[in-house]
């Protein structure tokens, strides 16, 4: 499903942030991305979501070299990627119901056919009465499980979750990951960034560890 | 989830009974039908400051096309009006009977094919004519005053004057056939440069909205910055965004040139109306002299209407295509 293959990311002149990756992610496998603060996880997941393109090395998604892909190509591939931001990123003029639908009305389809859908992922995130709330009033939770709808709404076959529990206590925290499990036993390979050991803990899976650059992977 | 939406079981990690109280008491139904919020949002300081602005730069651009309207259907008329006319100028001749010769110069003009009227200014109508200059109780027996007889021609076919200048200067010694043609081709080119002038005007009221909308487009754009950053995570193409952008101004674009279009019609009611309560009066016959009743006509609301929908196809195009390259930039 992904590949890389001796990837190397620099920032203009800079120096080299993450060197030689070399690994594969496969298809409804679950794995978590870990490493200590500033370590590149975030570059990483930018680069397993083709928003940024390596400085070196082959970047191999879902069969394609993204780079000899085109722009539009691109936006066609991450629609197959789901991405959840530590931050949410979600759009505070849309209620919760138009931001979960955003990924269904960029692929040009009325609100008539996917309103059913949308609605019934709210109620199973547990938003299905926050349906109508705008971002500004939603709390930290909430938001939270709003961008997993939106990132899953498309049925991704591929889910990036960049610090998803960041924002929440460790009841909610263990909730959301229940979620991620529930999503990857349905088929969706899943990889989450954290450096919550304590979470990661929890879960006897593989893990991907970033340090100084270069990527340890522990089965 | 239904068909289409099969990845997650039936039973949400929410609904277990947990210290966390985040799931819903009941469901909420699906929303009912209604219009799709815009992705860009629609309220803004800037997206009514650019309303304003594009309001006022119709406004004056619709003035302009309405001024051109008026100036041009004026010097039309004026046009038609003095071309179907032809002088005969009859200049005292020692040895020859005036009177004679008005009345050979209009027997000769009545022959010629295409003359609809003839007629003979008496030696009293030449009086009147010069009354305003040289005052009443005058003798025109003093004064060696050219005679005149007007020829009305028709409209189509032109009749062909060269026979009747000719036959004038064989029969009539000191006539002349004046054709008003250095007066009409004075007026057309005044009327040309009044078209010339409003169309530069309005070329230049373009270009500014043209000018703003690519300013408010880029600060519209990084405004929204993270609306297309998120357009983008969701898979939408450049060509998805700037159609959303591209709604979004030809919106602002429309109700601007409503506003302005709306303000510039309602100038020229106005002056119409005003025109109408002036009727009769010295002021008015000489605006109604120049202008005619200052109405500019279907053709005058037709080019507003058209000036409204130009300046909303404009700014939306130019929104596209300021969207098109900032997007490139974000590459």
């Amino acid at each position: 499903m992904v590949r890389f293959e001796n990837v190397g990311l620099r920032y203009g002149l800079g120096p080299e942030i993450l060197r030689d990756l070399t690994f594969r992610i496969q298809p409804n496998s679950l794995q978590f991305l870990t490493g200590p603060s500033g370590a590149g996880k975030s570059s990483l997941l930018r680069l397993l979501f083709a928003s940024l393109k390596p400085s070196r090395g082959l970047i191999n998604l879902f069969g394609h070299d993204i780079a000899s892909l085109s722009k539009d190509a691109l936006s066609t591939l991450r629609r197959r990627i789901g991405i959840v931001f530590q931050d949410f990123r979600l759009l505070d003029h849309m209620t919760t119901f138009e931001n979960v639908a955003l990924p269904l009305r960029v692929l040009g389809r009325s609100e008539e056919s996917y309103r059913a859908e949308v609605a019934e992922l709210l109620h199973w995130v547990g938003l299905g009465h926050r349906m109508h709330a705008r971002p500004p009033v939603l709390s930290g939770g909430e938001k939270q499980r709003a961008a997993i709808a939106r990132a899953v709404i498309s049925r991704p076959q591929l889910l990036l979750a960049d610090e998803p529990t960041g924002n929440v206590d460790p009841a909610l925290a263990k909730r959301l990951l229940r979620l991620f499990i529930e999503l990857n036993k349905s088929g969706t390979s899943v990889v989450i960034a954290t450096h919550d050991i304590a979470l990661m803990d929890q879960f006897d899976t593989r893990r991907l560890v970033l340090h100084e650059g270069r990527l340890h992977d522990y089965e | 989830m239904k068909d289409g939406c099969t990845i997650m079981n039936d039973a949400s990690p929410f609904d277990v009974d947990e210290s966390v109280p985040i799931a819903a008491p009941a469901p909420a139904p699906p929303p009912a039908r209604r219009r799709e919020a815009s992705i860009v949002p629609v309220d803004s300081i800037a997206g009514r400051a650019l309303v304003s602005v594009i309001a006022i730069m119709t406004f004056l651009a619709s003035l302009t096309v309405g001024g051109v309207v008026l100036i041009g259907a004026a010097a039309g008329e004026w046009q038609s009006a003095v071309a179907r006319e032809v002088t005969i100028q009859i200049r005292p001749t020692p040895g020859r009977d005036g009177d004679a010769d008005v009345a050979t110069a209009a027997k000769i003009a009545g022959a010629i094919p295409g003359i609809t009227d003839v007629r003979p200014y008496s030696k009293s109508e030449s009086a009147a004519l010069l009354e305003p200059w040289l005052g009443t109780g005058l003798s025109l027996d003093e004064l060696p005053v050219p005679r005149i007889v007007v020829v009305k021609l028709a409209a189509n076919p032109p009749p062909d004057l060269a026979p009747l200048r000719r036959a004038l200067a064989e029969r009539v010694p000191g006539s002349s056939l004046d054709d008003h043609r250095g007066w009409i081709d004075r007026m057309r080119a005044m009327a040309h440069s009044a078209v010339a002038l409003g169309l530069g005007v309005l070329a230049l009221v373009l270009t500014a909205t043209v000018l703003s909308v690519m300013f408010a487009t880029r600060g519209a754009m990084a405004a929204n910055r993270p609306i297309v950053e998120v357009l983008h995570f969701v898979g939408a193409r450049d060509s998805f965004i700037a159609g959303e952008f591209q709604r979004h101004f030809l919106v602002l674009g429309l109700k601007g040139g409503m506003i302005g279009g709306a303000a510039a019609l309602a100038v020229f009611g106005l002056a119409q109306l005003i025109g109408l309560w002036l009727r009769g009066t010295p002021g008015e016959d000489q605006v109604g002299a120049l202008f005619g009743t200052f109405s500019i006509g279907v053709d005058g609301y037709a080019a507003v209407l058209g000036q409204v929908m130009l300046i909303a196809v404009v700014t939306a195009l130019t929104s596209r295509l300021t969207v098109r390259s900032t997007l490139k930039a974000l590459e």
